[in-house]
């Protein structure tokens, strides 16, 4: 409010009197004075202090109070006093309810009015008045004003049901607005035509199988008749409609597209962009063959461009999109390069689009003007710019090959100016022209090597391992550089760390002689002194590799890599088509999908383009799925950018993984993740050739796997090998996993389902969740907490749901967790409750854990120790167990037990039976020691147990059978 | 559809705050303010998504104006609308400012109230808005029935850009084509790109309700034309004829019309409006041609000498001439020397400016400067801007003629041949810039 004082000074010294005077009460007792003000006589006085009383509710004072008093002034001849009146109802009437049923009769008689302009102002009020009682008041009215003989009026009308509907949508159902509204698509005036479009398609996207909008060749008629007379609003409205109508052949498709194609040369962006949306919708199905595709596409290309010359905050939404329109259709822009050159004056938001398109238009033809102008912009201020820029360079020489060398030099030259980022930039991306163009520009490496010092970003500092390690043969001082890098370990970042194990192991095996010693150290450093699973997981599998076959360890440390992708940040397909059908709008813009940003029913519907019809294919051919999904000319190869767990594994680098994603919202990263779940569920399952998600991953990267893994087709079941030989070597990691079940029902948890079962892997225990969004809203900011518990569980880290869980949606989460946290003892003693949190609720469940869990891996004790702590348990503690039904031979179970840390001490043979010693150690410190007797023939096994806290035994026992017996 | 819209002063204060839909919070109108008005850092997208709710926002001067949304709107309407609406106001009050919006509160919630229902834009043509939201308040109630129908015919109606029973005693119109050329040249005099966006502005004074057919030298209709008669006539025209990229026009014009016989006709509107845009890039006459040479010399000394000529018919002359040479960040003094118009080094804007009042047609000038520099740690080399410049021709760059302007009043006893009609070339600078 300081400048209304500011004006009140103003008009001391005698300004003229004006509006803004009104912003100026700020005295006390204000409240008291207006009230009097409101209840003058004089007609002037009235409207005085309802301006007041508007100004003060702008500046967002609370002037409720005064509703008695300006509902008062409502009955007035004063259409501009009227206007204000019903400005303050709208903000207050639903605070008060009770007195806002006092304007209702001044409504119902201004419905009647002689003047249209009052009818219509009285319509439009009384739909945003949100108070129930009142709706139930406009029904008769609205009825009225829809069939009112002013067009103005029945337009103002339309919209008003789109009000209604919106506060009591079974109100307007029953009350049969719908149908009125869908007479009015057929009305004379073309303005009302369009605001029913446009209620109409509001309504509809909250029933989504209603068919309200019932669209058959008479209605488009209708809409393609009133597009060409209506508001450049109106347009958008109808065009907007009709992108979702699917025409029954590709004759209507083709006399729809001639009808919208004028519309491409309307000043109104908006109606520009709309048209388009249809135009690409449509043409899917249209014939390649026919003239009028040909023509059609070259009828896109002009008004895209025009685009460019409106104002930047439109530029910014053009562009965006243009980007979706160039990955679906290539060809429509691909002679446009110069237009997206970059201006020095532009706003960076379309300084950086504009790059992003020149990558996507690049190629042999204009290569060289687009390296030209890419240089300059090396130079320019915006360090993001900048970065971009460079990046573009690197991508120009992998998707042109005769450009490849000059980018390679221009990058050098780039790196020589030394600014930090740049070098940093530069660096990441020849790593990417080294995997492109093998043993070609290797020559830089010296040059590339001066620079490691000045390093800073994990991105950067990971890329330069990678060539490090990779060309470890050539770079003399290969060893002294990464031992460099290794000093500093733990304060690397994930990327890097994975990076440098994997750099360390290649160079081990290209030259094994001096570089045992460095090896070993990462090794350890990896396995035993991390908390990341990714890293020790990796470095378990070296270690395995390198111990048990280094040959096997060579084919898949250094197989040949499949070759990267030409494009980066495609948008996944099917994301694209469905984006399509949303150009124009905020979809669009952020290249997400509707579901990802809006809340509620709205918006959750997925559009997808329709199917080509012609030329006498069948919609089931598969011909047509491809043009469906893809671009079908030249469909690109995309590689999902994160989340490979195969090629991350075997150090295929793609990009980094999952936990250093930029918290930048892309629409690609999304995909990626779908694909990282669904992979990574079909990888454990074993089951690849039924999973599509593996199916789109396989697609993806189909090149050559490498050997080790890639030639026989059951990947899954060749990790497991893995995974078992492990067990054998003396490092577990298959522990017993008992399937996920449901801990806290969708019913209880405002639609949020959890399943999830507990595993141990590699000593790490970890709880398994997969969340399920069943509910019609997104959630987010998810968070876990543990109650107490016996043995001092505690999540080790964050749940980590990266991105916003939509409807429908369900995300696998693994929760690593501690046994450092408090504890207390629980009943039953494997107890464990759990609260979890998210943006709409917290939610409790509890849930039983294996006590398998708490095993520990160096439980295994000496047989000296064990005798003697055996004879040192009093017998009293001792119990005993039936497994009945169990048909393993001894050393099986054996193997079996071990897998989860059930160690067996000794075995003693005694009249064909088998009497295994075995000992656990619990997290706690806590041994329990177990006799168990297998008799030859006999199904049934007998379990003594043994330990200093006895309420153990039972649920040890309760592990042994559920080992056993899966 | 838009949720709410507020403007406010350049300090964050709203002063316009109207909301349309109940998703739409009274935090909104912080969450703003906070994350975009107040940011640290430079606005980097004009859509900002905060807590699922989407603001698009637009500048004017320093008056911030923002549209929310929690819908998938369409996003180009809303940025169309913005836009409509600065013009909408300018319309009524003229400069979008603090002061003016305060001034006219009262009526710019009233336009709010009528050309956007429940996030819905409406008709926002102004002459439309101007018969009946008056701020004059009484005169919905002297209006006669007719008057009133009348007015929402035309607001809703199919021209809803123009009343019945305008009347001139002189009927008159003026055509403005205005033309930006926009280059962008390399150093060595390539053109990297250059294209022509023009606009014809049309100010009619026109009694009834007149049906207008405009031609211009368009190379498509000049061909079909050549081709039907085959006489000298258009063969000659053809070769002045231009090809234009693209066209877009106001929504006056029957756009089916010229789709399908690229004829440009139309009722105008009253007063005056924009009947089209266009862009061109073929064979655009470039009106000055820059040559740069920059020269290092050590470390601490810059050599730049420009020379600028002028490239059209000697008896024309271009104005407001301006060269802008951007100077190092580390420049300690310059010394110029210019053979016309007047150079100055200005260190607030690291430019030397030089301004010619007029020069004519197939002439050349020069201007050469000495540049210290301090000398500096700064790794990174000087980036060297573009030389940029501005300048006024009386003559289309594009090529652009206008043919003719026919106006045909069936109802009225004027024809063609009584209305007086000017027409005027003007073209202007764009972006006009040489690397160097």
């Amino acid at each position: 409010m300081e400048w209304a004082s500011q004006l009140c000074e103003n008009r001391g010294l005698g300004s003229k009197m004006t509006d803004s005077k009104y912003f100026t009460t700020t005295k006390k007792g204000e409240i008291f004075e207006l009230k009097a003000e409101l209840n003058s006589d004089k007609k002037e006085k009235k409207k005085e202090a309802v301006k007041k009383v508007i100004a003060s509710m702008t500046v967002g004072k609370d002037v409720s109070a005064l509703f008695p008093d300006v509902v008062n002034c409502m009955q007035t001849d004063n259409l501009e006093l009227k206007k204000l009146v019903y400005l303050y109802l709208m903000n207050y009437a639903k605070s008060q309810p009770d007195m806002a049923i006092m304007a209702v009769n001044t409504f119902v008689k201004d419905c009647e009015d002689p003047n249209p302009l009052i009818r219509a102002l009285a319509v439009r009020t009384m739909g945003c008045i949100r108070v129930d009682k009142i709706t139930e008041y406009l029904c008769e009215p609205l009825r009225k004003c829809l069939k009112d003989e002013d067009p103005y009026v029945r337009k103002t009308a339309a919209v008003c049901v789109a009000k209604l509907h919106d506060i009591n949508a079974q109100l307007v159902e029953d009350q049969g607005f719908l149908d009125t509204l869908k007479d009015l698509i057929s009305d004379s005036n073309p303005m009302v035509v369009a605001n029913a479009v446009a209620a109409l398609s509001e309504i509809a996207e909250s029933h989504p199988n209603s068919n309200l909008l019932d669209l058959n060749p008479q209605t488009i008629n209708k809409l393609l008749t009133a597009l060409n007379e209506c508001t450049e609003w109106g347009q958008i409205f109808i065009l907007d409609c009709l992108a979702n109508y699917t025409p029954r052949d590709d004759r209507e498709s083709q006399s729809i597209c001639e009808r919208v194609t004028p519309r491409l040369s309307h000043a109104n962006s908006a109606v520009v962009l709309s048209a388009v949306k249809v135009l690409m919708k449509f043409m899917e199905m249209l014939p390649k063959d026919l003239d009028y595709y040909g023509t059609l596409l070259k009828k896109l290309a002009p008004p895209l461009v025009t685009l460019l010359s409106a104002e930047p905050e439109l530029q910014y939404v053009a562009l965006r999109n243009i980007n979706l329109i160039v990955q679906k259709r290539p060809e429509i822009l691909k002679h446009e390069m110069k237009v997206f050159f970059v201006k020095y004056n532009d706003p960076i938001y379309v300084k950086l689009e504009k790059l992003d398109i020149m990558i996507r238009l690049a190629s042999q033809a204009n290569i060289a003007q687009v390296l030209a102008e890419l240089k300059e912009y090396a130079t320019e201020v915006d360090v993001d710019f900048v970065r971009k820029a460079v990046r573009a360079i690197g991508r120009c020489a992998i998707k042109v090959e005769q450009s490849a060398e000059r980018c390679v030099s221009t990058l050098l030259d780039l790196i020589q100016t030394k600014v930090n980022y740049v070098v940093q930039e530069a660096i990441v991306v020849i790593k990417d022209i080294f995997r492109k163009y093998p043993n070609k520009y290797e020559s830089v490496i010296a040059t590339l090597c001066e620079n490691l010092d000045s390093l800073d970003e994990p991105e950067a500092r990971a890329a330069m391992i990678w060539i490090v390690g990779e060309y470890a043969e050539r770079i003399d001082n290969a060893d002294e550089l990464l031992e460099s890098f290794l000093e500093g370990f733990h304060d690397e970042s994930t990327q890097v760390q994975l990076q440098l194990l994997t750099a360390i192991v290649k160079l081990f095996l290209k030259k094994p002689t001096e570089t045992q010693e460095l090896v070993q150290q990462v090794l350890s450093l990896a396995t035993q002194d991390s908390d990341n699973p990714d890293l020790r997981d990796r470095g378990y599998i070296y270690w395995r590799l390198l111990s048990t076959d280094p040959v096997a360890a060579k084919e898949v440390v250094l197989a040949e890599k499949p070759l990267i992708s030409e494009e980066t940040d495609l948008i996944e397909p099917t994301l694209l088509e469905e984006l399509i059908c949303h150009i124009g709008t905020l979809a669009s813009v952020y290249h997400k999908p509707p579901s990802a940003f809006v809340e509620g029913s709205r918006g959750v519907q997925h559009k997808r383009l329709p199917a080509r019809a012609g030329s006498g294919e069948s919609t089931e051919s598969p011909d047509v799925g491809q043009s469906v999904s893809g671009v079908s000319d030249a469909p690109p190869a995309v590689i999902p950018s994160q989340g490979d767990l195969l090629g991350d594994l075997l150090n295929l680098d793609l990009t980094p993984p999952t936990t250093n994603v930029p918290p930048v919202p892309s629409s690609m990263q999304m995909g990626a993740m779908d694909l990282l779940g669904g992979g990574l569920d079909s990888l454990l399952g074993g089951d690849l050739g039924g999973s599509p998600a593996m199916g789109v991953g396989l697609g993806a990267a189909p090149v050559s796997m490498p050997v080790g893994l890639g030639a026989a087709p059951p990947v899954g079941g060749n990790l497991d090998d893995l995974f078992d030989l492990g067990g054998g070597v003396g490092m577990t990691s298959g522990s017993y996993v008992p399937a996920k079940v449901v801990w806290l029902p969708a019913m209880k948890a405002k639609g949020l389902e959890i399943s999830g079962t507990f595993a141990r892997r590699s000593g790490v225990i970890q709880m398994e969740l997969s969340l399920t969004n069943k509910a019609m809203s997104v959630m987010t900011d998810f968070a876990i907490q543990f109650n107490k518990n016996s043995f001092g569980l505690a999540p080790a880290g964050p749940l980590q749901v990266l991105t916003p869980l939509s409807p429908n949606q369900t995300v696998e989460v693994s929760l690593p967790l501690g046994t450092s946290g408090p504890i207390m003892k629980m009943d039953p003693l494997n107890n464990l409750q759990v609260a979890v949190k998210n943006n709409i609720d917290v939610f409790y469940f509890s849930c039983q854990y294996p006590v398998t869990l708490l095993f520990v891996e160096d439980g295994k004790m000496d047989r000296q120790v064990f005798l003697a702590t055996w004879k040192d348990i009093p017998s009293d503690n001792e119990a005993q167990f039936q497994i009945k039904d169990c048909h393993l031979s001894s050393d099986a179970a054996s193997s079996k037990l071990q897998g989860s840390n059930i160690f067996t001490v000794a075995k003693r043979t005694v009249e064909a039976q088998d009497m295994l010693y075995q000992s656990i150690k619990l997290t706690n410190g806590i041994w329990v020691l177990a006799e168990l007797r297998i008799q030859t023939g006999n199904p049934n096994y007998t379990l003594s147990v043994r330990c200093r806290a006895p309420e153990v035994s039972q649920y040890v026992s309760q592990c042994f059978e559920l080992i056993l017996k899966n | 559809m838009i949720g709410g819209l507020f403007i406010y002063n350049h300090k964050g204060e709203v002063l316009i705050s109207r909301v349309y839909r109940d998703d739409i919070g009274r935090n909104a109108v912080d969450a703003f303010r906070v994350n975009v008005i107040h940011a640290r850092q430079q606005v980097r997208s004009p859509v900002t998504n905060i807590a699922r709710t989407s603001f698009f926002h637009v500048k004017r001067s320093n008056i911030w104006l923002a549209a929310v949304t929690k819908q998938n709107v369409n996003a180009a309407m809303v940025f169309e609308f913005l836009y409509k609406m600065c013009d909408v106001m300018a319309a009524y009050f003229g400069k979008i400012s603090e002061e003016n919006i305060k001034n006219n509160f009262v009526l710019i919630y009233e336009l709010l109230d009528e050309i956007l229902d429940f996030g819905y834009p409406q008709n926002s043509e102004t002459g439309a808005l101007k018969t009946f939201i008056t701020q004059q308040g009484i005169k919905g109630q002297h209006q006669t029935k007719e008057e009133q129908s009348q007015i929402t015919s035309q607001v809703t109606g199919q021209i809803g850009w123009r009343r019945e029973g305008i009347k001139y005693r002189r009927n008159e119109l003026f055509l403005d084509v205005l033309e930006s050329v926009n280059l962008l040249m390399s150093p060595q005099g390539q053109v990297l790109s250059a294209h022509v966006s023009g606009r014809v502005v049309m100010k009619s004074y026109l009694s009834g309700m007149p049906e207008c057919k405009f031609g211009m030298n368009d190379k498509i209709v000049i061909d079909k034309q050549g081709k039907g008669g085959a006489n000298d006539e258009a063969g000659k025209s053809g070769k002045q004829s231009i090809a234009i990229d693209d066209c877009t026009f106001h929504q006056c014009v029957r756009l089916s019309k010229f789709d399908s016989e690229r004829s440009i006709s139309f009722i105008p509107p009253d007063g005056e409006y924009e009947l089209m845009r266009y862009r061109t890039t073929k064979d655009i006459i470039l009106p000055f041609r820059v040559i740069p040479l920059v020269r290092e010399v050590g470390r601490t000394k810059l050599e730049v000498k420009v020379v600028i000529k002028s490239n059209f018919k000697p008896s024309l002359l271009a104005q407001k001439i301006e060269v802008r040479i951007p100077t190092p960040l580390n420049t300690s003094g310059v010394q110029v020397i210019c053979m016309k118009g007047k150079a100055k080094y200005k260190a607030s804007e690291n430019a030397i400016v030089w301004k010619i009042k007029r020069m004519a047609g197939m002439k050349e000038s020069q201007i050469s400067a000495e540049i210290e520099l301090l000398p500096t740690n700064d790794k990174k080399k000087w980036a060297r801007p573009p030389i940029s410049m501005n300048f006024e021709v009386p003559f289309a760059p594009s090529g652009l003629k206008v043919r003719y302007l026919k106006v045909f009043e069936s109802k009225l006893n004027y024809s063609d041949h009584d209305v007086i009609k000017w027409v005027r070339y003007i073209g202007r600078s764009g972006i006009y810039e040489t690397r160097c």
